[in-house]
């Protein structure tokens, strides 16, 4: 990015920036005792403030790592920007990670401060405190719970931010001088990658590339301080990160924090939201939900319903990007925005959404699709946390379902000849923290990031991701199979929620199934049809019945593209349970770890491909406490027609 | 669920919040006849402030009966109740449910009994009815009186909300709520009367493993957090024996143990009654 004229490189600095030039602007919103609570940009920074100043008192130094455990609360970001202040770095954390995992980043960076959120991550905090000598303090944002607790690294926030208020009475400019040494080469912040393999890794960040990169986009967006984002994310995803603390920084933009999890839908309903991200996994499961409760409709609803979504299947997309659609079309259309679209928007709580992005995972074409059509701004982008997340996002107008769109500004794409994708951009990382080796292997000497990920431009100028260069694999004879791909296609339909193809070097495609609990659930509750539970649905005929008609569909769809014909899938089974990160089945932001499956599933896999049509399972499961039990299952493997490939269909 | 994965025997070795204290409601020599049928006769035990008391028993054994008595459902025949500690003790005969209530008993019931069609929120704002002061008048032109009580009292109410963890469902008449749900929504109800006494008529009945560790652990955070003396009625032995301080134990309408858990767990009697014996 250009220099800045005002020399605000740092998010400190933007801060005091914001605090001059739009102090009664909204900065947080909260929803407490089913209120929203507005924390102004003078009220934020006075909080930042008087925490800033507490950790200091504490011996909180320049340098120094700050771990950040909880949901996405003012407080959480208000430390976070305090660290900054002192040019310590935030280490955000996931909030559901169990205590054991959270020992490694905290004994890598050799973490002496914390902020957890409540008695639930203070309890995990203090379980792994023997293995973490370093840790010192911990501040706890939610005093619940917490009278019972002796142990002398705990303080509440509130008496941190006394603490800070009692020095900032003696020295008053002291925070200022802080703030002032910081410059945007320093680090910004750190974030530990869900780590699909091996160990996880600590990136590095710098104020410079988080501020470039978050300007850039919304510039690109053209987003102001009247934006409005909902932050229900993992704030220690790099996304969310960037979505409710980089981008507010630059613009000024107010955040909102839901009142706890399972109120995320009615809170964005009286959010309105301008500014949207939502993983692929999320907008599925709000599109299941709409898909079950429009089945729940009277026939003539269900009818008009399907009449106006085929409108907006055909002219949708179109009418968003402002091309030329048949005059009956657009009538249609404006018809069905008011009976459909529009209240379903509402409903969704997306009536105020301007821009709206999808990443993390391939998107299936339909779900995509589905979004835009009814008038939702919904576009895909590519990024990671090395790149401080834009590298490439689509443009109004240029929206197209299997790209993820051109170049952000500033960033530079090329190619190896295995067709791995290589990025240098302004927002690229520093380092992996303690890991010249990792470092060195993920960034070239020319500063170019190897993602890992396969893919090509098309004539357009769009990115186009495949796979995983190492996923990536071959049939036994010969032929491409991308088990991704695959997978994403089989997620499509409402009732499968994670599958997890296996083909490579085999002579044929076999599956694992996870069904979705809440739509096989209400589907057979229609036909009244008594479970107890995701094993006993499971194992039932019918379910296994309609899975495969499921999978059958994506054969015929496989069949009709010549390169991944020979992918179809041959057999499946559904698994006895869902898929978990506690388990390590799942990384945090829910990727199949198919290496990690294969190997624990051995039995499962051998079963598929030994042409057994029954295997049955003992597996060990844990708890989110830690605890272990044992679970035993009976699985029935069953065959799925195949599709003869379109081109033989034609010859013969 | 951070609550279910925490057993309660942990729970029980947290330092408490309140030390047991005096005397808060004693029962002396209640008897309870309902024509021929006696179902409770001579009963007599005491609940101290700030515990969690257990009375346990076979069916018909007059446990309900009991907490009716304690309420003012039922009239006693014979006996007296004394509550409240120190100089402010007041000793009835015969206690009317208003007088309960006022005095600081809430109750929650075996059978939930909520207003179906009306929202968690204003069915836990119900349990606020006695400590509105607004005329009938004033409450229905919204004077600026019955305004700000109306605030203090969904004050209230949501820290009630927020302390059981059902904002999702504020909204969502309780008719549609799972049972699990329902039971939490009836505690938050009895909570929001501010009691110094609670008594939970199995509010674990009927609840799966999960909804019954979360319910232990609110029925502990209330005490610890609240104070509030709890006296419960449940047939789940782990439960009882792991959240109890003192548990009474009733059979045919007679106290035939009284005593910490580990005391009722050795008890002959009790074993007996449980069991069965030998005639």
């Amino acid at each position: 990015m250009s220099q800045d004229p005002l020399g605000l490189d740092t998010f400190p600095k933007l801060l005091l920036h914001h605090i001059r030039v739009r102090p009664e602007r909204p900065a947080i919103r909260e929803k407490d005792l089913g209120i929203w609570q507005t924390w102004t940009w003078h009220q934020f920074a006075d909080e930042v403030r008087t925490l800033a100043c507490g950790l200091a008192a504490q011996g909180f130094k320049r340098g120094d790592h700050l771990a950040l455990i909880g949901d996405n609360r003012p407080r959480i970001y208000a430390a976070m920007c305090a660290a900054q202040c002192l040019g310590g770095i935030p280490v955000p954390m996931y909030q559901d990670a169990a205590a054991a995992e959270m020992a490694f980043p905290i004994q890598n960076a050799e973490i002496t401060h914390a902020v957890a959120e409540d008695q639930e991550q203070v309890d995990k905090l203090l379980e792994i405190l023997p293995q973490c000598p370093t840790l010192a303090h911990i501040y706890f944002d939610e005093p619940r719970g917490m009278r019972n607790y002796a142990q002398s690294q705990l303080m509440s926030c509130d008496q941190l931010a006394e603490l800070g208020r009692e020095s900032l009475r003696r020295d008053a400019a002291f925070l200022e001088t802080e703030i002032a040494k910081g410059s945007g080469a320093d680090t910004a912040a750190m974030f530990f990658t869900s780590g699909t393999t091996g160990v996880p890794k600590g990136v590095v960040l710098t104020h410079h590339a988080l501020i470039d990169r978050a300007a850039a986009a919304a510039q690109m967006e053209g987003l102001t301080d009247r934006d409005v984002v909902l932050a229900y994310l993992p704030p220690a995803w790099i996304g969310q990160n960037i979505f409710s603390y980089a981008q507010p920084f630059v613009t000024g933009y107010c955040i909102c924090c839901p009142e706890a999890a399972e109120t995320v839908m009615s809170d964005m309903r009286e959010i309105g939201p301008t500014y949207y991200f939502a993983p692929p996994r999320v907008l599925e499961a709000l599109l299941t939900q709409v898909s079950i409760r429009i089945q729940d409709l009277w026939w003539g609803g269900r009818k008009s319903y399907d009449f106006f979504m085929r409108v907006a299947n055909r002219v949708g997309g179109e009418i968003l990007d402002g091309r030329r659609v048949a005059f009956k079309d657009r009538l249609l259309y404006m018809l069905g925005e008011i009976f459909l679209y529009g209240p379903l928007r509402n409903v969704l709580g997306m009536s105020r959404v301007r821009v709206a992005y999808t990443a993390g995972e391939a998107i299936g074409p339909d779900l995509f699709r589905f979004y835009r059509s009814i008038g939702i701004n919904l576009k895909q982008l590519y990024g990671s946390t090395e790149t401080s997340v834009f590298v490439c996002v689509q443009p109004n107008g240029q929206v197209k379902s299997d790209t993820v769109g051109p170049a952000v500004k500033g960033v530079e794409l090329r190619f190896t000849p295995e067709r791995e994708l290589l990025i240098r951009s302004p927002g690229l990382f520093k380092e992996y923290y303690k890991n010249p080796q990792a470092t060195a292997e993920a960034k070239d000497a020319q500063g170019w990031f190897h993602t890992g990920d396969a893919g090509y431009v098309d004539a357009d100028g769009h990115l186009k991701i495949i796979d995983r260069v190492k996923d990536v694999g071959r049939l036994a004879d010969g032929t491409l199979f991308a088990p991704k791909y695959i997978e994403n296609k089989l997620k499509f339909f409402p009732y499968i929620k994670e599958a997890v193809a296996f083909g490579h070097q085999r002579d044929k495609v076999c599956a694992f199934i996870n069904y979705d609990m809440e739509a096989v659930g209400n589907w057979a509750e229609k036909r009244n049809m008594p479970y107890s539970g995701y094993t006993d649905l499971a194992s039932r005929e019918e379910v296994g019945a309609l899975v495969r008609e499921c999978i059958e569909k994506v054969n015929a769809d496989l069949a009709g593209e010549p390169e991944l014909a020979n992918s179809q899938v041959h057999r499946f089974l559904i698994l006895h349970k869902d898929l978990d990160p506690d388990d390590e089945e799942l990384t945090r932001t829910r990727k199949v770890r198919r290496g990690f499956i294969a190997e624990k599933y051995r039995t499962l896999v051998d079963a598929l491909y030994g042409g057994r049509d029954a295997v049955h399972i003992e597996a060990q499961v844990k708890y989110e406490d830690g605890r272990t039990a044992m679970i035993s299952a009976d699985l029935k493997i069953r065959d799925a027609k195949n599709f003869a490939p379109a081109a033989a269909r034609k010859a013969a | 669920m951070r609550e279910s994965e925490i057993s309660e025997a942990k729970l029980r070795e947290h330092v408490r919040a309140h030390r047991i204290g005096e005397v808060l409601l004693s029962v002396e020599g209640v008897s309870l006849a309902f024509g021929g049928v006696k179902a409770l006769s001579e009963v007599s035990f005491d609940v101290r402030e700030h515990e969690v008391r257990a009375i346990i028993g076979p069916n018909g054994a007059g446990k309900s009966s009991m907490l009716n008595v304690i309420n003012g459902v039922y009239h006693a025949q014979q006996g007296t109740i004394k509550f409240g500690t120190g100089g402010a003790a007041r000793e009835f005969h015969d206690m009317d449910s208003h007088e309960a209530a006022e005095l600081g008993v809430a109750r929650t019931f075996q059978n939930i009994a909520l207003f179906k069609g009306m929202t968690a929120l204003d069915n836990i704002m119900t349990g606020r009815n006695l400590k509105m002061r607004c005329s009938f008048l004033e409450q229905a032109l919204w004077l600026g009186r019955a305004k700000r009580e109306e605030l203090e009292h969904r004050r209230a109410v949501e820290e009630v909300i927020d302390f059981l963890e059902i904002q999702h469902i504020r909204k969502t008449p309780v008719g549609k709520l799972p049972y699990g749900l329902q039971k939490r929504v009836e505690l938050g109800r009895a909570l929001a009367a501010e009691p110094k006494l609670m008594l939970l008529d199995e509010p674990m009945a009927g609840m799966n493993m999960e909804e019954k560790q979360d319910m232990c652990r609110f029925i502990l955070d209330v005490n610890d957090h609240y104070g509030t003396t709890i006296v419960l009625i449940e047939h789940d032995m782990g439960v009882v024996m792991d959240i109890s301080d003192r548990v009474v134990v009733l059979d045919y309408g007679r106290k035939i143990g009284d005593g910490t858990p580990a005391e009722i767990r050795a008890n002959q009697a009790v074993i007996d009654a449980y069991l069965g014996v030998a005639h």
